[in-house]
């Protein structure tokens, strides 16, 4: 038991999105306006209704429901029909008075965020009021960062007089801007769990073993190394790309074959995968999400500045693989 | 060679040139990854129910990576008030800060901390878009007056690399860190015995160190290459009378 529960942060943001949906219901000048609130509605009740389900229907029946909500949303988001709507914001001048009058104040629960997620996820874990723990022990770091969003909201509540509603209402535009990058992590998780049922690691590996010269170390090195950032911009993440690359290549041709020192050829092949994820965007959290945070006109702008530190530092990669490993 | 080839089994692998080819014809990405996963589930003989299963509980069991929404109503609300115009005239007093400095103290600093474990505290809806980018820009303003919108989006694109660079190369000396837990989980199921998390670790720092060395070089010539930026913005199109936006 835990008072502030995975289950608890999901039904958060599910709640978070359902205000967001009403808001676009009563968007009346949006385009796109019952096709939009049915994109964030579906999305929203998987997670106001997802433990609900599993608990009520039985885990088999609630995971078909929502499978089957999922691709709704992707047909919806693949056919063109969520857009961005109409935002009552405040005009530049109110912006910059209230700047003045708050001065380095507004900086505040901005700061909370990052600095109690810290705190509470250090000091925090494992206090328990009797039986109950404060943040969940398996998700320590969300729940802190959930009670750092809390607290910060009502900081910047009482600081600006705005209420936690009008704060939500706010974030609309941010999140439509974010659109469908906001989703695209969890559908690639969906991706790589179909990958793992249809074994597609194991036919890379009989795939990979067919073109690799097991004598050659450095062409070795190149093909793992390559293997992972190619690999991991397929799938947007290297956490998907490291078993099936280090099973396929690492361990039977480079620890197995050659002899090579496992440690840094795991710390190095992870982090060539990380080179992978600077240049993709399949990566949406960390590529395509800012770019829409920071309201850039390309969305692929983030990306581009990155690509030249993603080659340097995959290069280095090899080079330090190659002379480190064998020994 | 030959007889291998043709024995594969190639059907697992049918997901990937749909992602890639779906992505290189600009179809929306949702629904590239979502036939990807059908094709995929289809050619290797899964029934349509337990594909629609797997989908439904590998998207319920990863929710949390939606995190980021609860951030945003926050900084929303600061942003009504005028938290980046705050952040904007914070660095205007500021008169040795330049964006490359601000740029390079942040990916210092995001590193080093990140290295310790400390990964909350960057991000991109938390620190980049509310404080770090228009810190950045209001430095260039600063130094050459309004800007253009495309070096704004330069500006503020860096910023978010700035984040992903520094937090990604410095995790992963931090042993605890999940990617370290992950190598050292297959090392044991492969039974590979004697690696200890620690060396993990420690094979990161080589990495970390270059990767600190190109993006910082990076940064030291984005203040020259602002400048040429803006050198031909002014000599091709800058309004005459009125300012670009700031």
């Amino acid at each position: 038991m835990s008072l502030i529960s995975i289950d608890d942060i999901y039904l958060l943001i599910g709640l978070v999105v359902a205000i967001l949906v009403i808001l676009t219901l009563r968007d009346k000048q949006h385009p796109k306006r019952l096709t939009t609130a049915l994109f964030w509605g579906l999305f929203g009740s998987l997670f106001l209704f997802g433990d609900l389900a599993v608990n009520t229907l039985g885990a088999k029946q609630a995971h078909q429901i929502a499978g089957t909500m999922v691709i709704g949303i992707a047909l919806l988001a693949g056919m063109g029909r969520v857009s961005l709507g109409n935002y009552q914001e405040t005009s530049p001048a109110e912006k910059t008075a209230s700047a003045e009058r708050l001065g380095n104040k507004l900086f505040l629960p901005a700061l909370l965020i990052p600095l109690l997620t810290v705190a509470a996820t250090l000091l925090l874990a494992g206090v328990s009021f009797g039986e109950v723990l404060l943040l969940d022990p398996k998700h320590q770091t969300l729940a802190a960062l959930a009670l750092a969003c809390g607290v910060a909201l009502l900081v910047g509540w009482r600081l600006t007089g705005d209420n936690p509603l009008k704060a939500v209402a706010g974030s609309r535009r941010l999140v439509d801007s974010i659109g469908w990058a906001a989703i695209l992590p969890q559908m690639l998780a969906m991706l790589g769990g179909v990958f793992v049922v249809a074994q597609t690691g194991d036919s890379i590996k009989a795939l990979v073993s067919l073109f690799v010269d097991p004598n050659n170390r450095f062409g070795l090195v190149v093909i793992y190394c390559m293997g992972m950032a190619l690999f991991t911009m397929i799938m947007g993440n290297t956490f998907a790309a490291f078993p099936v690359m280090t099973a396929g290549i690492a361990l039977p041709f480079l620890i197995e074959g050659q002899g090579a020192s496992p440690a840094p050829l795991m710390a190095i092949g992870m982090y060539s995968g990380y080179c992978g994820t600077l240049m993709t965007p399949m990566a949406a959290n960390f590529n395509i999400v800012p770019a829409a945070l920071l309201d850039l006109d390309d969305k692929y702008q983030v990306i581009k500045v990155q690509i030249p530190t993603a080659l340097a530092l995959l290069t280095t990669n090899i080079f330090l693989m190659f002379f480190i490993v064998f020994d | 060679m030959r007889n291998e080839l043709l024995a594969l089994n190639y059907w697992p692998l049918i997901g990937i040139p749909v992602v890639v080819l779906g992505f290189a014809m600009r179809f929306n990405p949702l629904l590239v990854v979502t036939v990807a996963g059908l094709i995929t589930g289809w050619a290797v003989g899964m029934d349509a129910v337990t594909l629609l299963e797997t989908f439904g509980e590998k998207f319920l069991s990863s929710r949390q990576l939606a995190s980021f929404l609860l951030i945003l109503p926050v900084i929303a609300l600061l942003e009504r008030h005028g938290l980046r115009e705050r952040a904007k005239g914070w660095i205007a007093t500021i008169k040795s800060a330049t964006t490359a400095r601000i740029l390079s103290l942040y990916f210092v600093v995001r590193e080093a901390s990140a290295a310790l474990g400390l990964l909350s505290l960057g991000g991109h809806a938390q620190t980049v878009r509310p404080l770090l980018a228009p810190m950045a820009e209001a430095a260039a303003i600063n130094a050459y007056g309004p800007l253009p919108k495309p070096i704004r989006d330069k500006i503020a694109a860096h910023a978010a690399a700035c984040d992903n660079v520094a937090m990604f190369f410095g995790e992963d000396i931090f042993i605890a860190f999940g990617a370290v837990l992950l190598m050292d989980a297959f090392l044991k199921e492969n039974g590979i015995a004697g690696v200890e998390p620690l060396h993990i670790g420690l094979w990161a720092i080589p990495t970390a160190i270059a990767a600190l060395i190109i993006h910082l070089f990076r940064l030291s010539r984005l203040e020259a290459s602002i400048r040429r930026d803006i050198a031909l913005w002014q000599a091709n199109d800058a309004p005459t009378q009125q300012g670009a936006e700031a």
